[in-house]
């Protein structure tokens, strides 16, 4: 009988690092926290802690900007989306940031900067009135919260395993180290550990790419080992093109998100695109604090190119763990999402590819420099959401609806103790996340669609003056609703979604494993469980002469599960048998392993607990036919469910929005002007010399973008 | 905000490069006299990444430290607040 063992993960953590490692890691913390009690002695107004005394320049707005967006669960998860989509995750910025990124230098930016807003909902209140502006303003300080914590609980779970460092201590050293420095210099602090943490994560991050091309072979090299090892890693979509930017999106078989050139466009690039860099708060701050208006666009603008290199770190490492990374034996090594059940026991995770590649490659020093290029990530994500947190709570929720007219000083202190507040609720948010660990992955999505309504609400209402503040709120409030009906919808089965049948090991369980061959060639005839728990999902028991689906008790004979069942339309699934922390009969030693196809016997005295699992909504699963209806395409991918589903969610929010401004009252122009267009004189910020007029380099910026997508077309 | 007497980020950055740098480079060197067991080694460890990266780290952060050191009338405005031109990268 055939059998296939599953790569086994290894018990050890994945990197071990030495004295020099930790040395540089505590140098870095040392370093954020000086700076934090450093400026401290600058920061003593409002307008210091919330906007940084509006002085910044466009150098450090646009390193900000980018570095606030930097963070690990960005540059780690965007790697294990090329990991997963190939080249296709490059279109997260050549098409969906860089395009979006010029639109708020040149267009949007002018509206923010004039009317002197401290936030997005703070210029919602001043367009659209107080209802709309709470609801964006609650809205996005509790998402911001959830974000960060679930941002923490990503950092410390993945120190975690890869270091074997203790869950709580990384979360609350992490999450301490970024509450003092932001507590004590607000957004100056910030945005100083930002610029910092910017060029920390490049000199960490860039020798990987660097050396993963050389071991490649080049990029030929690298493609070449992709195309071969592709049909391995991902035999689902074995035949499509893993290496194009553009040439594979004419259908939806042809790439491997399952999606076509109009949803990359209309759906990744205008709506989540301009709607997460155009009107996400957190981002938006670190520009609109610039020292005048020109600075603001042309830090924006900084940041766009900024954005444009980006790929180098995490697009292309995602690629090499695709080429190079190889098991023992010199077969690709095969990674899995986060969902499946394997992940994290026999398989590493497509989160993992970026650590794996620093454990290949990076030696003592530079290993300690990757780890802190890692935490830096996750700091500056952090601390980007602390301080937008502090700013929005206390600008556009407690100011607006609390207590109107109190003091400068007093909405200092707030600020201060906002930060700290808004950093223990992420370390509650992530603790939460130990027991719904799947929670980060709604979340993600659920933020994603609440930043693509705030966008059609925002940039209506800065192009139309006809836009009123009820169609705003109405169009707000039922995008939103709509695009979690659409979320709801794609997840829920009305005939029933059968789970594929499994066998669980519980852990403690004694196994004995039966094997014929040696090394490479060495494969598993069967498991026989001898002591312990056994639980099975949908796989029928044969009992007493009769099939049942469900059962839980001790068995008093030997029983054997199969390794194959007919499922659905007559198709045979291997059981898949997963056994997390067992201990072997033969050694008496402790072992995890997992298996597909193999036959497992169970010895009297253990306990068979069988369940016949039919879902009508899963959360993790995609159903097909309703997926159609969103992506255009059963074979679309989650990510092309997302993009698609933001495309929708933002026609509604601007159809809404027109129609019932057409039948509702608008505001006098008396009250739109610095907010409408037509209505908002740009502010002469005295002679400009040709060479740094914000066009021209929005200009060049948008050429090189062209020229980049074409030489990977 | 008081202008006066701040040290300006990229002096921090190159700081912080320098003290980076330094370490990984004579980590690099020690490696380069007493070699790790084979079975030890990362892979492409004959290209001596730490010996080259460390170098850059530190004529890079060198450089930083140079160009904006704080008596050189860089102020907070190079920092994270208004600068005058010559203090930008």
């Amino acid at each position: 009988m055939p059998s296939v063992t599953l790569f086994a993960a290894s018990r050890a953590p994945l990197i071990s690092m030495g004295r020099l490692d930790v040395l540089i890691i505590a140098i870095y913390f040392a370093v954020v926290l000086g700076i934090g009690f450093y400026l401290k002695k600058y920061v003593s107004t409002g307008d210091d802690f919330f906007m940084a005394g509006r002085k910044m320049t466009a150098w450090i707005a646009g390193l900000s900007f980018i570095s606030a967006n930097l963070s690990s669960l960005e540059t780690m998860g965007w790697s294990a989306m090329a990991y997963q989509y190939g080249m296709l995750g490059a279109h997260a910025y050549w098409s969906g940031a860089v395009p979006a990124i010029l639109f708020l230098a040149i267009v949007m930016m002018p509206f923010y900067y004039i009317c002197r807003t401290h936030s997005v909902p703070g210029y919602l209140k001043l367009r659209f009135g107080t209802s709309t502006s709470a609801l964006a303003g609650i809205s996005f300080a509790m998402l911001t919260v959830l974000v960060s914590g679930a941002s923490m609980f990503a950092m410390a779970k993945i120190l975690h395993l890869l270091l074997g460092w203790n869950m709580d201590v990384s979360i609350w050293v992490a999450s301490l180290t970024v509450a003092i420095y932001v507590s004590l210099g607000g957004l100056v602090s910030a945005v100083f550990n930002e610029v910092l943490q910017y060029f920390l994560i490049w000199f960490g991050s860039l020798l990987i790419p660097v050396l993963g091309l050389i071991d490649a072979g080049g990029w030929a090299g690298m493609v070449e080992k992709i195309q071969r090892n592709v049909p391995i890693v991902h035999p689902t979509v074995g035949d499509a093109n893993f290496t194009s930017l553009w040439q594979n999106l004419g259908s939806f078989d042809a790439n491997p998100m399952g999606i076509d050139w109009f949803g990359i466009i209309f759906g990744l690039g205008l709506a989540v695109g301009f709607g997460y860099w155009c009107t996400d708060f957190l981002q938006v701050q670190r520009v609109i604090v610039a020292k005048d208006l020109r600075s603001a666009q042309n830090g924006t603008i900084i940041g766009a190119v900024l954005k444009m290199l980006v790929p180098i770190i995490v697009t292309l490492p995602g690629l090499l763990g695709l080429a190079v990374l190889l098991q023992p034996d010199g077969s690709p090594m095969v990674l899995v999402s986060e969902a499946d059940p394997r992940a994290n026991i026999t398989h590493h995770t497509y989160n993992d590819v970026v650590p794996l590649l620093m454990g290949k490659y990076l030696g003592p020093g530079l290993l300690g420099l990757g780890i802190t290029a890692m935490i830096a990530g996750f700091m500056s994500g952090m601390a980007g959401n602390a301080s937008a947190f502090a700013t929005v709570w206390t600008y556009d929720v407690y100011r607006l609806l609390i207590r109107r007219n109190a003091s400068d000083q007093h909405y200092l202190w707030m600020g201060r103790w906002c930060a700290l507040l808004g950093i223990m609720m992420s370390v509650g948010t992530a603790y939460a996340l130990f027991y719904f660990s799947n929670i980060l992955e709604f979340l993600l999505v659920l933020i994603f669609f609440f930043i693509v309504p705030l966008f059609g609400v925002v940039i209506l209402g800065m192009l139309w003056k006809r836009a009123t503040p009820t169609g705003a709120f109405v169009g707000f409030l039922s995008a939103i609703i709509a695009s979690m009906a659409m979320w709801a919808f794609v997840h829920t089965f009305p005939d029933g979604h059968r789970p594929a049948p499994s066998v669980a090991v519980d852990p403690g369980a004694v196994v004995r494993i039966e094997k014929t061959g040696e090394g490479d060639d060495e494969i598993v005839r069967g498991v026989t469980v001898e002591k312990g728990t056994v639980r099975t999902v949908n796989v029928p028991i044969e009992a007493n002469g009769s099939i049942r689906n469900s059962l839980d008790e001790t068995l008093s004979e030997a029983h054997r599960l199969p390794a194959d069942l007919v499922v659905e339309n007559g198709r045979t699934s291997r059981v898949r048998v997963l056994a997390p922390s067992v201990v072997l009969a033969d050694t008496n030693q402790p072992d995890k392993f997992g298996l597909e196809g193999v036959p497992v016997e169970l010895a009297p005295g253990v306990r068979l607990v069988a369940s016949n699992v039919v879902q009508s909504f899963n959360p993790a699963e995609f159903n097909a036919a309703h997926v159609k209806y969103i992506a255009r395409s059963e074979k679309a991918k989650p990510m092309a469910v997302n993009v698609y589903s933001a495309a929708w969610t933002l026609l509604i929010c601007v159809t809404v929005l027109v129609g019932v401004s057409l039948f509702t009252e608008p505001k006098p122009e008396s009250e739109l002007r610095d907010l409408v267009i037509g209505l908002t004189p740009i502010p002469d910020d005295g002679p400009c010399p040709w060479y740094k007029h914000p066009w021209l380099w929005a200009t060049l910026v948008m050429i090189a973008l062209v020229i980049v997508n074409w030489i990977f077309w | 905000m008081p202008n006066e007497e701040q040290v300006p980020i990229w002096f921090f950055i190159g700081g912080i490069l320098v003290v980076y740098g330094v370490l990984i480079l004579g980590s690099g060197i020690f490696e380069l006299f007493n070699p790790p067991p084979p079975e030890a080694r990362v892979a492409l460890y004959d290209l001596h990444a730490d010996l080259w990266w460390g170098a850059f780290m530190t004529a890079f952060g060198a450089f930083y430290c140079v160009r904006f050191q704080p008596d050189r009338g860089a102020r907070f405005g190079g920092s994270a607040g208004g600068t005058t031109e010559a203090t930008e990268p």
